[in-house]
C-alpha cells in the first residue's frame, strides 16, 4: 500500500448495544469501514445497508451443471457409446440415472457455492488479513472507521460519536 | 455476563462469558496434552497398528483370507460398512437438519459429530475398496473411466455404483461443511498464539476476520449447505439399502428399507455421537456445554429412531407372512428361530428393547445409563446388519449349497483396523481443532436482549 490508513475503532461488548450504535452511527453520516465480530449478529448486515448475499444464485446455478452434466454423462456412456443390455432394462434407463444425478447435483453445488465464497471472501491459506483488534475473535465487536473516507468530520467528533453509542473503548490504529 | 431469559432455560451453564468459551475450549488445543489423552492415543494407535497385520495379509493373499464361501459372499466386510456408515449419519444430521430446525443445542455438539461422520465415512470407504480384491485397479470399477477389465463403462443401472457417488459426494460434501465451520475457530486460536502455532492455525483459517460482510456470506453458505446435507444425508443411506433392495434375496427385497436404514442409521449414529461426548466432556472437562440437557435431547432422538427400528423390523416380519411367498417367509423364519437365532434376539433387545429405557427420566438424565445404552445400542445395529446380511444368505433358494459363515482372524483384524482408524483420528482431532464450535456458542449464550431493552 502506498500510504498509512489510519482507522478509529470503537469496541463494543454486547451485541444489542452494537445494533443500536450501528444505526446512530450510521444516522451522524460517518462511514463505517467495517464491523468485525466473533460470531455472527443478526440483523448486522441489514444495519449496515449491506445487500443480500448472492450466493444461493450461485449455488443454483452450479447445481444445475452438476444435473446437467451427471446425465450428459450418463446417457452418451449408457446409450450412445457403448449400449449394453443389462437386466433386460432400456439402454436409456432414466430413472436408474436418478442418483448419481442427484449426487452429482448437491457435490457441484456445494463445492461451487464454497468456492465462490472462498474467492469473494479473499479466503485462502496464504491470505494476510488486517486484524484490527485481536479480541475482535474472542469476546469484542470491533467497528472500524476510515478516517480517509471521512475527512469532512473531525477525528475528535467521530470519537465523541462512538462513546455516545455506546463503545466500552475507543482506539486507534494504523496500517502501513 | 451471561443474560437469561426466564422463559428458556440456558443451553450453556455455569454464567460463562464470551471469554470463557474462548479460553475453555482453546486451552485444550494450546496446554500440553495430558496423560489420559496420551494413553488413549497410544491405545488407538496400537489397535490401529494391529489392525494393519490383518489389512496387509488381506491385500497381500486376497480376499480368500476372509471367511466368506461360495453361499455367504457378503459378510462382515459389508456389515461393517453398512455399520460405519450408519455411525456417519449423526454429524451432518446434527450440523444440517437440526440447523433448520433452529434448534440452537446442535451448537456444543455439532464439530465433534460432524468429526465423527468424516472418520466414520473414511471406515466405511475401506471395506467396499479392499473387497474389491485388487484395489489399486478400483479406479477402473468404480469411476467412469473407460476401461477393457468388463464392459466398457461402470454401469449407472447398479446401486453398487450410485453408492461410489453417494459415499463420496456425502463424504466431501460432508468435509467442506465441517471445514467452512472450523475457519472462524482458527481464527480465534491464531489470534490468541504466537510463533509456529499462529503461522499454523493462521493458514488454516485461511485469513479470517470476522467481517460483517463475510459473516453474511458464511451464513448464508451455511444455510445453504445444510440445505444441500439434508437430502444428502437422507438419500446416503437410502442408497445403501438399494445394495439389498435391489437385489432379489429374500429378506433383502423390500420396499421398506430405505426409510428403515434410515431411520438406524441416525439411530446408531446418535449412539455413537453419545459415547464419544461422554468420554470427551469428561476428559476435557467441557460439562458445561455438553450438558444433562443435551445428553437428554439426544436420549430423545434415539427413543424416537429406536421405535421407528423396531415397528420397522415387525413390519417386514409381518410382510413377510402376509405377501404369501413361501421363500420371504421362510427367510424371516430362518432369521428368529435358525442357526442364526441368537444374532436376532441380540438385534431385538439392543434395538427394540434397551433404547425404550429411555422413556424413564431418570435413566435418560444419568449419564452412566446413557453411555451403556449407547454402547448397547451400537452393538445391537451391527447385530442388525450381520443378521440382515449374513441370514439372508447363508440359506439360499438351493438347500445343497446352504452353509454358514465362521469368521476368520482376517475379518476381525480388518474391522479392528476400523475401529484403530476412527479413535486414532478421533483423538487427533480433539486435541488439536476446538472440539466445540465456539462462534456458534457464542451467538446461543444470550437467551434474551436485556440490556438494551430494560
Amino acid at each position: 500500500m502506498e500510504k498509512d490508513t489510519h482507522f478509529i475503532l470503537g469496541v463494543y461488548d454486547d451485541e444489542d448495544v452494537l445494533l443500536q450504535a450501528v444505526e446512530k452511527v450510521r444516522s451522524t453520516g460517518v462511514k463505517i469501514h467495517e464491523v468485525f465480530t466473533p460470531y455472527p449478529v443478526h440483523g448486522l448486515e441489514d444495519v449496515l445497508g449491506y445487500k443480500r448475499s448472492r450466493l444461493p444464485i450461485a449455488a443454483f446455478l452450479f447445481g444445475i451443471l452438476g444435473t446437467s452434466l451427471a446425465m450428459t454423462m450418463q446417457f452418451y456412456m449408457m446409450r450412445f457409446d457403448w449400449p449394453m443390455i443389462i437386466g433386460g432394462k432400456d439402454y436409456a434407463a432414466f430413472p436408474d440415472f436418478i442418483p448419481v444425478g442427484f449426487e452429482m447435483t448437491v457435490l457441484l453445488a456445494a463445492f461451487g457455492m464454497v468456492g465462490v465464497f472462498m474467492i469473494s471472501s479473499n479466503l485462502k491459506p496464504w491470505a494476510q488479513p488486517r486484524i484490527f483488534d485481536e479480541r475482535s475473535s474472542d469476546d469484542k465487536h470491533i467497528m472500524a472507521i476510515d478516517l480517509a473516507n471521512n475527512s469532512t468530520m473531525e477525528e475528535e467528533k467521530i470519537r465523541e460519536i462512538l462513546a455516545s453509542s455506546g463503545a466500552t473503548e475507543i482506539n486507534k490504529k494504523s496500517f502501513e | 455476563m451471561q443474560v437469561t431469559s426466564s422463559v428458556r432455560q440456558p443451553l450453556i451453564t455455569g454464567g460463562k462469558t464470551y471469554h470463557d468459551v474462548t479460553h475453555d475450549v482453546s486451552r485444550q488445543v494450546e496446554g500440553k496434552p495430558s496423560m489420559l489423552w496420551f494413553l488413549a492415543f497410544l491405545t488407538a494407535a496400537g489397535v490401529l497398528a494391529l489392525g494393519s497385520i490383518a489389512l496387509i495379509a488381506t491385500l497381500w493373499e486376497g480376499i480368500g483370507m476372509w471367511g466368506l464361501n461360495k453361499t455367504v459372499g457378503w459378510a462382515w466386510d459389508i456389515t461393517n460398512f453398512v455399520w460405519w456408515v450408519g455411525i456417519g449419519h449423526a454429524g451432518t444430521l446434527i450440523s444440517a437438519v437440526l440447523l433448520l430446525f433452529r434448534q440452537k443445542w446442535r451448537t456444543s455438539i455439532n464439530r465433534a459429530a460432524e468429526a465423527m461422520t468424516i472418520f466414520a465415512v473414511i471406515c466405511a470407504a475401506m471395506f467396499p475398496v479392499i473387497h474389491m480384491g485388487r484395489p489399486w485397479l478400483g479406479a477402473y470399477w468404480a469411476l467412469p473411466l473407460p476401461n477393457t477389465f468388463g464392459s466398457l463403462w461402470v454401469n449407472f443401472n447398479s446401486p453398487l455404483l450410485w453408492d461410489v457417488f453417494a459415499i463420496s459426494t456425502y463424504f466431501s460434501v460432508s468435509l467442506v461443511f465441517w471445514y467452512i465451520g472450523l475457519i472462524p475457530d482458527f481464527a480465534t486460536i491464531r489470534d490468541r498464539a504466537t510463533g509456529l502455532r499462529k503461522t499454523i492455525y493462521g493458514a488454516l483459517s485461511f485469513g479470517w476476520d470476522g467481517a460483517a460482510k463475510t459473516w453474511m456470506r458464511y451464513e448464508s453458505v451455511s444455510l445453504i449447505l445444510a440445505g444441500l446435507a439434508t437430502p444428502l444425508v437422507l438419500s446416503v443411506h437410502t442408497i445403501v439399502s438399494f445394495d439389498f433392495a435391489t437385489s432379489v434375496i429374500p429378506g433383502w427385497h423390500t420396499t421398506i428399507f430405505p426409510p428403515y436404514f434410515v431411520a438406524g442409521a441416525i439411530f446408531s449414529g446418535f449412539a455413537m455421537v453419545l459415547t464419544l461426548m461422554i468420554i470427551t466432556r469428561k476428559v476435557f472437562k467441557l460439562e458445561d456445554y455438553i450438558t444433562i440437557g443435551h445428553i437428554e435431547l439426544m436420549n430423545i432422538v434415539i427413543i424416537i429412531t429406536g421405535s421407528i427400528v423396531g415397528i420397522a423390523y415387525i413390519t417386514e416380519f409381518f410382510i413377510a407372512w402376509y405377501s404369501g411367498v413361501e421363500a420371504e417367509q421362510y427367510a424371516f423364519i430362518n432369521r428368529a428361530t435358525g442357526p442364526y437365532w441368537w444374532a436376532y434376539w441380540s438385534m431385538m433387545t439392543c434395538n427394540v428393547i434397551s433404547p425404550q429405557l429411555f422413556w424413564i427420566k431418570k435413566i435418560r438424565t444419568s449419564i452412566i445409563a446413557t453411555f451403556i445404552l449407547s454402547l448397547v445400542v451400537n452393538i445391537g445395529m451391527w447385530f442388525e446388519r450381520f443378521v440382515i446380511i449374513v441370514t439372508s444368505l447363508h440359506r439360499d433358494y438351493l438347500p445343497s449349497s446352504w452353509a454358514m459363515f465362521y469368521p476368520t482372524w482376517a475379518d476381525v483384524g480388518v474391522y479392528l483396523f476400523t475401529f484403530g482408524l476412527f479413535f486414532t483420528l478421533f483423538f487427533l482431532f480433539a486435541k488439536f481443532f476446538p472440539v466445540i464450535n465456539m462462534a456458534e456458542v457464542k451467538s446461543v449464550l444470550k437467551s434474551s436482549s436485556e440490556k438494551v431493552h430494560k
